[in-house]
């Protein structure tokens, strides 16, 4: 399975250190609100709010290198759009991957 | 140029500001979590905004409306994790560019380059949120109004955007919802932010089919999904509902 890392936000932050620890710290502050939201969401059964909050965590995924993972939230946000839920077990492996490294960091 | 960056996401904004901080032509005049925010700060402190990096999924008030809603807006970048938006964003003359996150520094620049050479070929008129009217002052009053309904036609009612008044079907309309200085209009499709009042649509708002649940809330009775204690459901919306307002509510019900 692929691994997350940082090599987008090193190579945005460049030298600034400032900046990218600034970055990482707003990834650790955001990221733990937008995976229980979308929990809260999806354990209630309301799929169209659930699909808006894997949008919006299909960036972090991105951004941690997640290309696969990416295109796995695509498909299951727009699964979710129709009512369906086939991936979400998948994308739960996901979000587990992806909340164990911004604890990490 | 002066910026301001509109997302919901607080990673997005950390990014853009990052970018923008390294063009020395650049400057971050406000960030905002939602386009409410935005349109109070482009309605006082932010007339001067040349450039807005604006997200298209905001909860309650997406992008596009929050363009439609924003008369003579400077230019646009749209900022999104959505590729398929695309053709819809560029219906719209003040959309420069359409960035798809997670943006790197050499789309950002070009993004950025595209907006300069627009203000240097046209500069940017103020920006005026919709119900002002410091383009026109001379207009009368009447015309100046952000809501218009002809008296004889009760099916549907007028807001002012950009200068042209965009019908809305009031059979569309789910909440009107009362915002500071604002009322935001939420119908089936889009949602409106307009200069106005509650009490003043209220009056333009047949009372067959709407009804004042809350301070800050009149509702579509057509549109409710179901009540419980205190709220009722509309689309997905969950509303107050006061004790005052409450027995109203109860009335208009077909209860078996």
């Amino acid at each position: 399975m692929e691994q997350p890392n940082l090599d987008y936000i090193n190579d945005l932050a460049g030298d600034d250190e400032a900046f990218r620890a600034k970055l990482v710290a707003t990834i650790k502050a955001e990221l733990p609100g937008e995976i229980e939201a979308y929990e809260t969401s999806y354990n209630s059964a309301d799929y169209k709010a659930a699909a808006g909050h894997v949008h919006k965590l299909k960036h972090k995924i991105s951004i941690f290198g997640l290309e696969k993972s990416y295109y796995l939230a695509a498909d299951f946000e727009d699964e979710l759009k129709n009512n369906q839920n086939s991936l979400a077990t998948d994308f739960e492996r996901v979000l587990h991957t992806i909340k164990d490294f911004a604890a990490s960091l | 140029m002066n910026c301001i960056i509109v997302d919901d996401e607080a990673l997005s904004r950390a990014i853009l500001e990052g970018m923008i901080a390294k063009d020395p032509e650049l400057t971050v005049t406000g960030e905002f979590g939602n386009a409410m925010q935005a349109m109070k700060h482009l309605n006082t402190t932010g007339e001067d905004t040349d450039l807005i990096f604006l997200d298209i999924h905001m909860p309650d008030f997406t992008g596009f409306d929050f363009i439609q809603t924003i008369k003579n807006p400077p230019a646009v970048v749209l900022v999104t994790s959505d590729k398929n938006f695309a053709t819809e964003a560029f219906e719209y003359d003040c959309i420069v560019d359409y960035m798809v996150k997670p943006i790197n520094e050499e789309r950002f620049q070009r993004a950025v380059r595209k907006a300069k050479a627009l203000k240097a070929a046209t500069p940017a008129p103020a920006v005026t949120p919709v119900g002002t009217t410091p383009s026109a002052p001379a207009e009368p009053r009447e015309t100046a109004s952000p809501l218009a309904i002809p008296a004889d036609t009760p099916t549907e009612f007028y807001v002012n955007i950009d200068r042209r008044l965009i019908k809305i079907d009031i059979q569309s309309v789910n909440v009107v919802e009362a915002k500071g200085d604002y009322i935001h209009i939420k119908t089936e499709s889009k949602n409106y932010i307009v200069h106005s009042t509650l009490k003043k649509i209220e009056e333009k708002l047949p009372t067959n089919l709407f009804l004042k649940v809350h301070r800050t809330y009149i509702i579509n009775t057509k549109k409710i999904v179901d009540i419980e204690d205190n709220s009722v459901l509309i689309g997905k919306d969950v509303i107050p509902v006061s004790r005052a307002n409450r027995p109203e509510l109860m009335k208009r019900l077909n209860m078996l």
